[in-house]
This record gives structure tokens, sequence and C-alpha cells, in this order.
């Protein structure tokens, strides 16, 4: 099947559920299968990495990469895939802005590292034994990834064409971007492959806002019994809908829970949590810097709530130490 | 040669705008660290303004706005207090450290107060030293440099991880 | 004039943009190198032509900008000078000279910010040199605008009817619009209307100033709405949206003629209560009028001190006497509207409280004064019709004037109240006058700057009145020597003598300074306009607009803005009048264009922006489910736009990118 456009997929520092969401097509998987050549996907199939630098420049029509970029290993392989590939597409949240990996970069490596390895309840490690890049067994040289300092985005590693947004992505945005790709029907390069409008344009909830929100309390989901109807923010738990790009359909705020904004912010948004933190404490109840402060501490971990998808995005990009 | 602080202010164009006008009017001197940007209200002034100063290079980020109950637009300046508290809270957790952002009232008629304010904040910058995010930018990505230069060489052998 | 501007070929996809720099004589060239910051604002991506020049604001100035942007095409234009709030109109004019959008602009202030503020030439030089980079970066994305017009209501409101609410309303009704005066008391009049003579001239305030509250009354083009007070003002230039709150006076005003019957009926024989008009010095009646001039010539029902309110079980002799059945018991309060195009405020002053400099033992011993109230005691028609008297009826035999009480004085208001010195001369003769007493006026200088002022000071000296120099120290009882006895001593040292004296007097009289009134602040935000750290409202320009404010269509007049005499109050008076009808004359006006608006195809409908904004510009279109900005009501605060969590709303002039290329410039290399 010469003509079949050639397709990778890989994954870099994810969880599996941007795999999982690829499963998640159903029948419509085999619609995708029928009129590709999968050339890479290392959860589902065989492939050697000589295979994939083996294979010519620009030969593999897409690349579908996930995940974050923590190891030298993951940036070796998206550096390979950007040569093999004529399009990149960024893959889910990870991939996107840094995801749930990226909350590390409140972190130092070294700290991670000490915890893990050593202070992490449970472990038993007397030598406090660490992996290390290279070691020599029986004459041999055994090398492992590099753990950088930092979790990037791919697009901080190398340039990408396209973005699927979503922690995972969502089967529909997942089938009409690659619909788009294989009818050669694409967007401007850097397009985020959903729509670019907020997510409360599609929130069964949103007639429920009140027009004159101000919060005196915030609240955390465990805290309440969340009305299924009402708008969430409006009852006091910090929903991202106003703040993060539409096309999962509302999703968690179907299932009544509040959107915590995995799937970033519109184009126009360089930083999600900068702007929901202007939008939605501009119109807090209190005035005096006592009681502000006192409806902020309801919220105790700002930074894991507002970048819980995107820290490597965040303008800052990580913790100084 | 010692450490200038860069400072960025946002100034709103009713009070403290217009007080750093008095300033120059009356001929007071103040440490020259400071590049004003101006806004019609501190209402104006977006988290992402601040925070992307710091990114290109900013020392410390100065907001100047009317004092509470003297907006002009009535009540910009509260918005800019909440939202402000809340970014304050962010930059501590991101590691800036406290001094490097200041939201200061400064009314039309306090020229005193911007001298007074600019020199204060430029005396407390320069103690914490250089916070230089540029730099910072270019060292954490060192680490990603050699290997992109590595791979897309035209041998790309096996790489070493090793580093 | 250096001139960096080789035929530069522009690079793709840039604006064509002009620099220029103006020397400000030596205000700026002083201290930046001009042509250094021309020479590298040359080198700045898109520049295409870079000047500096002498005076940039001058005629040749604007027509060379309107020339090179026709000559070299230019696209944008960027002036580095002084406070856009001083010149950015005018190069906004000499861009659209020139043919270009006034928009495609941006002022760099490097005098007020740079030149004024800093010493180290090369600081300040490396300063401009940011700011110019930032605008330049900055002005590639301006967008071309248009001012919006707006129609401008004709009619007028004047708050405050002392002497300058009174000018100021005539001066309009006289050009043919219909003004509403608006005053707290039950009369206008204001503080002149207690005064007996006016300085320097010596004429008599009420001969002066009664016409013209006559003419108020009758003026067919002047509603007068007195004992009623502003809540509530919305809406903006040319289109305000006022409250106006009417107090009860139990007394139908439409009804009343003023033949104060009723006062003669009332069960109260004598009058009894504290009258305020005569400070305290006369009483009156529960239902009174201030003084027979009175204007509106209506009587009024204090429920404070008249036994039907206070039991319910009057005979109510007054109402029976009013054959027009004027008096109602049960009036209340009425809430007018008024849709006025400007607004004069004329609010005024109050006098120091004395009580605050205890040594001078004003409320301590009767025989001390303010000057207030000698006003009162020195008029034909006050409480004593003329007599100067001491409260226990006696006759001063030597009266002390101090001035300066609560001005000039680093304790107390440190401004200089600028009128005490004048009428302090005005009493020292009108008590000489009125009861053959010897005067000591102690003072720190006099100031008598005013036309015919020092003449008059010198008519004073040749009057024997006495002149102490020195800041009084005490006024006390205490008695030294059997001169003293019973007498008031003033402790001062004189600094010309050298020495201390002590001074007996029977009667001493405080020249107490001028404030702003007591609800300045809430009234000044009330209005939306500033005040200066001493409290007195702010003008617009202290030379250039001094009854302008900041914002535009309110204007203020008389010792609102600082302390001053009538013929200032009268002259400032007429110039807020004058400003108001230049607005109004215009039939329009042009509002900036730096409004935000939602992009409705962007806006998710989330309703963050809609109770952020204070004029109630953002409404939610229910239809289509998006946030709407009136941008007629905005009046481009960019609150909005800072807060739209999806980045949909923009602020003209100040959106995002402009911002941002700002930051980057300022910063940049």
């Amino acid at each position: 099947m010469p003509d079949k456009p050639k397709v990778a997929f890989y994954w870099c520092a994810s969880c599996g559920g941007c795999e999982e969401a690829v499963v998640d097509l159903a029948e419509d998987i085999l619609k995708v299968v029928e009129a590709v050549d999968i050339v890479l996907w290392p959860v589902a199939m065989d492939f050697k990495k000589a295979d994939i630098a083996a294979r010519p420049d620009k030969s593999v029509a897409v690349a579908f990469i996930n995940g974050a970029i923590r190891t030298s290993e993951q940036e070796e392989w998206v550096h390979m895939l950007r040569r093999k590939a004529q399009v990149v597409v960024s893959f889910g949240a990870c991939a996107n802005s840094g995801g749930i990996p990226a909350l590390a970069n409140q972190f130092k490596k070294e700290d991670i590292l000490k915890f893990v390895y050593e202070d992490c309840p449970g472990i038993d490690n007397p030598q406090k034994i660490r992996p290390q890049t290279s070691t020599v067994d029986e004459g041999r040289t055994l090398t492992l990834p590099v753990l950088h300092n930092m979790v990037r985005s791919l697009d901080q590693v190398i340039e990408v064409d396209y973005y699927l947004p979503g922690c995972p992505p969502t089967p529909k945005i997942i089938m009409s971007a690659v619909q788009a790709i294989l009818a050669g029907k694409l967007p401007a390069r850097g397009t985020v492959l959903s729509p670019d409008i907020a997510l409360c344009e599609e929130c069964k909830r949103k007639d429920s806002k009140p027009a004159d929100l101000a919060l005196a309390e915030f609240k955390r989901p465990h805290q309440v019994q969340i009305d299924p109807e009402k708008c969430l923010l409006a009852q006091g738990l910090v929903c991202m809908g106003p703040a993060t790009r539409s096309g999962c359909e509302a999703l968690c705020p179907s299932g009544n829970m509040p959107c915590t904004g995995c799937f970033g912010p519109t184009s126009r948004v360089k930083d999600q949590g900068a702007k929901f933190v202007s939008s939605v404490f501009s119109n807090i109840v209190p005035k005096e810097e006592k009681d502000i402060d006192a409806v902020l501490d309801g919220i105790p971990d700002p930074i894991g709530t507002f970048y819980r998808y995107g820290l490597s995005k965040c303008i800052l990009r990580r913790k100084l130490n | 040669m010692s450490f200038e602080p860069k400072i960025v202010a946002f100034f709103c164009n009713w009070c403290t705008y217009t007080a750093a006008d008095l300033a120059g009017v009356s001929r007071l001197k103040y440490a020259p660290n400071v590049r004003v940007i101006r806004v019609m209200c501190s209402g104006r002034v977006d988290p992402q303004f601040v925070m992307d100063a710091f990114a290109k290079g900013a020392d410390g980020v100065l907001l100047g706005g009317c004092h509470p109950g003297d907006c002009h637009y009535a009540e910009g300046n509260y918005k800019t207090l909440r939202r402000m508290r809340m970014l304050n809270r962010m930059l501590k957790d991101m590691g800036i450290e406290d001094g490097r952002f200041r939201l200061e009232w400064i009314s039309g008629a306090e020229g005193e107060k911007v001298k007074v304010t600019v020199n204060d904040m430029v005396a407390k910058v320069r103690a914490l030293g250089p916070l230089d995010m540029p730099g910072k930018f270019k060292e954490w990505d060192k680490e990603i440099e050699e290997l992109e230069a590595h791979v897309n060489s035209d041998a790309p052998t096996e790489v070493a991880h090793a580093r | 004039m250096a001139d960096n501007n080789a035929n530069k070929q522009q690079p793709n996809g840039l604006p064509r943009i002009g620099f220029y720099i103006c020397h400000c004589g030596s205000n700026i060239a002083g201290t930046i190198d001009v042509a250094d910051v021309a020479k590298y604002a040359a080198g700045l991506p898109g520049v295409v032509v870079s000047r500096d020049y002498k005076y940039m604001c001058s005629d040749p100035g604007q027509e060379m900008i309107a020339q090179d942007i026709r000559e070299h095409k230019l696209e944008r234009l960027v002036v580095a000078a002084c406070s856009p709030n001083l010149h950015e109109e005018t190069f906004r004019k000499a861009a659209a000279k020139g043919g270009l959008n006034s928009f495609f602009f941006q002022m760099v202030n490097i005098r007020e910010h740079a030149s004024w503020v800093h010493e180290d030439k090369k600081a300040a030089t490396a300063k401009a040199k940011d700011l110019a980079r930032a605008a330049v970066y900055r002005v590639r994305f301006h967008k071309a605008l248009e001012k919006q017009q707006v129609p401008v209501d004709p009619n007028v409101l004047v708050v405050g009817g002392g002497i300058a609410g009174i000018h100021a309303a005539l001066t309009l009704a006289n050009a043919g619009k219909k003004v509403t005066l608006v005053e707290r008391e039950s009369t206008i009049g204001g503080h002149m209307a207690a005064f007996d003579k006016t300085f320097p001239t010596l004429d008599c305030a009420a001969c002066i100033l009664t016409p013209k509250m006559s003419a108020v009354k009758s003026h067919p083009n002047i509603t007068l709405w007195t004992y009623s007070e502003v809540s509530k003002v919305e809406g903006y230039v040319g289109n305000y949206k006022v409250t106006v709150k009417r107090k009860p006076r139990y007394v139908i005003e439409d009804l009343c003629v003023g033949c104060m019957e009723c006062i003669d009926a009332c069960v109260f024989k004598e009058p009894k209560f504290a009258d305020k008009f005569n400070q305290g010095l006369g009483k009156r009646k529960p239902v009174y009028i201030d003084f027979p001039q009175a204007t509106p010539k209506v009587v009024m029902i204090d429920p404070e001190t008249c036994i039907q309110f206070k039991t319910g079980k009057c005979k109510k002799s007054c109402a029976e006497a009013c054959d027009r059945k004027a008096i109602d018991f049960d009036q209340k309060e009425e809430v007018k509207e008024l849709q006025v195009g400007a607004i004069i405020l004329a609010t005024g002053f109050k006098t120091f409280d004395a009580k605050k400099e205890p040594h001078y033992g004003y409320g301590k011993y009767p025989g001390v004064f303010t000057a207030l109230e000698i006003e009162r005691l020195v008029n034909a028609s006050g409480p004593t019709s003329g007599e100067v008297v001491l409260r226990d009826g006696k006759h001063p035999k030597a009266v002390g004037i101090i001035h300066c009480v609560g001005s000039r004085d680093e304790k107390t208001n440190k401004w200089c109240s600028r009128v005490c010195c004048m009428y302090s001369l005005k009493l020292a003769h009108l008590i000489k006058e009125h009861s053959g007493a010897e005067v000591y006026n102690f003072y720190i200088d006099i100031r008598a700057a005013g036309k015919a002022y020092e003449e008059f000071y010198d008519k004073l000296l040749s009057e024997g009145v006495h002149f102490i120099r020195g800041r009084v120290a005490e006024v006390t009882d205490w008695a030294m020597t059997p001169e003293e006895e019973g007498k008031l001593v003033l402790r001062v040292e004189d600094t010309l003598a050298g020495f201390v004296r002590r001074v007996p007097v029977d009667m001493v009289v405080l020249a107490t300074g001028l404030e702003p009134q007591a609800d300045a602040q809430e009234v000044r935000r009330r209005f939306n306009i500033g005040c200066g750290n001493e409290g007195f409202f702010q003008e617009r320009h202290p030379k250039l607009a001094p009854v302008n404010t900041f914002t535009d269509g309110i204007f203020i007049a008389g010792a609102c803005q600082s302390p001053k005499d009538i013929p200032d109050t009268v002259a400032q008076a007429g110039a807020a009048a004058a400003e108001a009808l230049v607005l109004i004359d215009a039939g329009h006006v042009e509002l900036e264009p730096n409004t935000s608006h939602v992009v409705e195809e962007e806006c998710c409908g989330c309703k963050s922006c809609v109770p952020l904004c204070p004029y109630t510009a953002i409404t939610f279109d229910e239809a289509k489910k998006k946030a709407v900005i009136n941008e007629v009501i905005c009046k481009g605060c960019g609150v909005c736009a800072a807060a739209c969590p999806s980045g949909s709303i923009r602020q003209n002039l100040f959106e995002d990118e402009e911002i941002f290329s700002e930051i980057e410039g300022v910063l940049g290399k």
C-alpha cells in the first residue's frame, strides 16, 4: 500500500491517556487505520528506533506526539520525528503545555530525585542509590536518559505544526483533526485544532451564570454538594471554563465537576492562569486587603489550580530557585 | 559596574501618571531606572503584563493607581487590588522575591510620592540583585541545545546521553 | 537639526515610521542628547525618518511633520517630547494635517518623565532611547480610529448658590441656556450674603448681591432648587443624568409668598433658637426665614425645634395663619432627575474651626469671636443692627484681630487663605467706625495683592488702626497688671520691635482661614473629579485650564477650587460659564476612541466582564448569548479588556499587543 500516508504516534512524558483516547475512537479508528499506514506506535506495535532513523527525511506524513519533554531520550525522539515528518501534531495537554508533569517545574530536580529515591515513605534505599546516566557493567557501558531540570512542552523543543488540546483530546476533536489532515484541509500552521472560543459557549450551565457574579468565598469540590444544574463558578468553585478553550463539549461540568483547564487558553491569551486570575478575582466581594486575602485563602495552591495543565507555558516557565 | 535595576512601571493616566508629570513639573529628582507605560486605569493592567515584563527582563514591576475610593473610573483600582493580591501569591510561589512587584496608590497631587516610591523601589531591587529572566531562560535551555545540534547534524549516530 | 534620513529602504511588512524628538529649548536637550536619540531611533526597525527639532509643538515643527508624512509616505508617527497630557492632541492634529489618521501616533514623554527628573545625562539619554524604542515597537500595532461624535445636551447644572454659582448661572441663562441651580441651604447667597461690606471698596455686600439673587429667582431660564442636594451623577460629557434630592422644608414653595405671617403666628411668642445665618448670635423661631432677602423668599420649618414635629400636639397656628395653605407638615423628600450637558461645581468653602486652636480661647472666653460672627455684628441687618457689642451687651474699648488662624500653619493648614488679610483690614475699619474702639491687627505679613488693596491698607494705617507684626502665642484672661484685670490679654512677640508684648483687649477677632467643605471628598467622588492634597477641587491645569477638571463637562468655580476673594470668584465663575458655553455651542463632543469592544465571534458569553463596568456599558445580549459594550457609555478604563478570560475584549489604543510590544520595547536592546 504505497499510496497511504504514513503516520507515526509517539509518547513522551505522559500517562498513556492520550493513547487511550485514540482507542476511544472505537469503530472510527478502523477508518483511520484503513486510510493510513502506521509506521510507529510504541504502545501498540513493535518498532525499532533504527527503523525510523533509517527512513528518509519528510517521509512520514504526520507524527502525533503526546507527552511533555522531560528526558534526553524524549528530546532525541522528537527531534528525529520532526526530521522524518512533514507535519507534527502536538497531541494533548502534556505535549501542548507540559500538562500534569509540568507541575514538577515548581521543584528542583535534586529535590525530586531525593524525595523519590530517599525520602518517599516506603522507599528502602539505605545506600541512597540513584539511577546513573552511564554505568559500566562487565565491560559494557550502559546508558540511561538524562532527566532534564525542567519539563517542557513539545514546542519548546521542536517546531510544532498543529495542536490537539485536552487531557486527553476527545474523540470528536481527534476525528475532525484526522479527517482534516487526510483531506489536506489544514488551517494555518500553529493552529490549535479546536474552537477558538471559551468553554462556557458549549456548557449547559451557561444560562445559570448570574450577570453580577461576585464571590465572597471559594470552595473545593469535596467541600460542597454540587448543584448539577447551576454554573459552577456561581457555586464558588474554581471552574476554569471561561479561560479555557472549548471543544470538549464541557465534559467535566457535564459530569458535575468544574473545568480544570486542560484545553488551554484561547489564541488571544498568552498565560491561561494569569488571565483567569485577572477575570475571576477582579470582582470578588471584599475591598480591604485583609478580607481579600481571606477569600484568596480558599485557594491553597494557586499554581496547581490555575496551571494544572500548563505550567510549562506560564510566562515565567518555572519556579526560580 | 554596579547593578542598575530595570523597573517597568504601569501608571494610570489620571492619578499616578499625572503625579509623575507633576514630579517633572516640580523638577523633583529621582532614580532613572523606571520606564513608565501609560494605561488609562490600573484596572487595565493584566497580570500577564506583569509576568511578561519580568520575562522580558524587568528586575521589578511597579503598578501605580489612584487611591482607594479615588479611581477616575469609580472602582477600577479595587479590581486591580484584588487581582494583584492573587498575582502576588502566584509570583511568590514561582520564586519571585517580595519587593520585585509593587502596587502603590499615588494620587495626581503626589509628585513627591512618585519620587519616594521609585527611589525606594530601586534601592530595594538593587539589594535583591538582578532577576534576569531572559538570562535564566537561556541558562535553562542550555540543557536542550547540545542534543538538538547533535540530532540535527547530518550523521546522527548513537546519542551519548551521559553528560 | 540632525538629519538621519538617507533614503532608507523599508523592510517588508513594517509600516513606515517617522520619529521626532523635541529639544523643548533646553528643557529636554539640556539633559538628554537629543541628536543621539534621533540617530538611535533612525536605526530602529520601520523608522524611515528621524529628526530632532527645537520646538516640535511650534507651527514649523508641526508643519515639518505634516510635510514628512506626505513626502516620505509615513504610516506611523512617534513624537518624543513632553507629557501626552499636554501635547498629544497637538501632534494628533499634525498627523491629520499630513493626511495620516490621528491615532497612528504615539507620544513619548521624555520631559516630565526624564529630562526634568534626572540629572545624569547618560542615564536620561538611555531612558529616552528605551522609551522611544517602546513607542516605535508599539505604534506598528496602532489602528486607524475615529472619534465618535455625540450630541451635547444644552442644559447646565450649577451646584452651589453662592456668588460663584449665582454668577455662573446668570451668565449662562443670559446666553439663553437653561440652567438648574441647586443649593443645599434654604437660600442662595452663600457666604457673601452674610457679609456686611466688601473690601476694598466698602460697598455693601447685600446691595451688590441681592439684585443678582433676585435675578436668579426671576430669570425665565433658571430653575432654582434650594434646600436640595445632588445625590447621584451618571453619564458622560454632554450627557449627564443627575439625581437631586429636594429636602422637605414643610412649606410648599409655589404657594408661599414670603409674607411671614406664619412666623408671627408661631406658638413661640419669642425667637428662641440659635440662628445659623447669624452665626448663632441671633435667635429664630421653629418657623423662620434666614434673612429678609432670602431667595427664594420662602419660610421653612425646622422639625428639630417645631412642637408639631416633636410632640404632634401643636395647635398649628402657623398653618392657620397662612391663607394660601402653604404649610405642609407631611411634606416628603422629593427625588428629581435632570439631564444636562455640563455641570459647574461652585460648592464654596467652610471656615476653619477656631476651636482647633485652643490657645486662642474660642468657645472658652466669651470675648473671642470669629470673623464671620463679626461680619454679622457689624451688619446693619444683623442681630445687633450693626452695633458692635460683646456677648454680655457691653461695648468693647479695645479689639484685637488675630490674622492667619488656621492658615500658613504647619499644624493646621499650610496654605494662605488669601482673603483674611483684606477682610481683617475691612473689619478693623468697620469695628472702629461702628464702636470707636482701639483696634489692633496681629499679622505675619500683610498680603494686599489685588487692585486697590494696598491702597486700602494705606488707608487703614492712616486711620489709626494698630498693626503688630507677630503670631499671637495665646489669648488669656490671666492678668499680670491691674490694667489687665477683666481683659483678654494677647501675648505676642512683636517681631519688628523685638520684644514680647501683652496687649489687653475686650474683644478678640479670629481671622479664620478658608478650608474645603467638610464633604468635599464625597462631593468630588460623586462628580468624579480630583482633589489636591489639601482637599480643594483639582483643576485640569493650574494655569491653562483653571476651571476645567479631569472629567470633561465638569467645571469648577470659586473657593471650592482654592481660597479666593469675590472678584476672583466672579471671574472664575464667568470663565466656567464660558467653558460650558463652548461645550454646548459646539453642539457635540468628540469622545476619545479608547473604548473597549467585545469581538462577538470570540465571546463565549461567560459574563465575567458584565459586573466589572462601573458605567453599566456592558450588557448581556440574551438572544445572542454574548456580552455587548455600548461604546458611547464606555469611558475607556480597559478593566474589562484586562479581565476577559478568553481575551475577547479589545481596548482601542491599549490593545494587548500594543502593551506587550511596549513592554518589549522598554526592556529591549
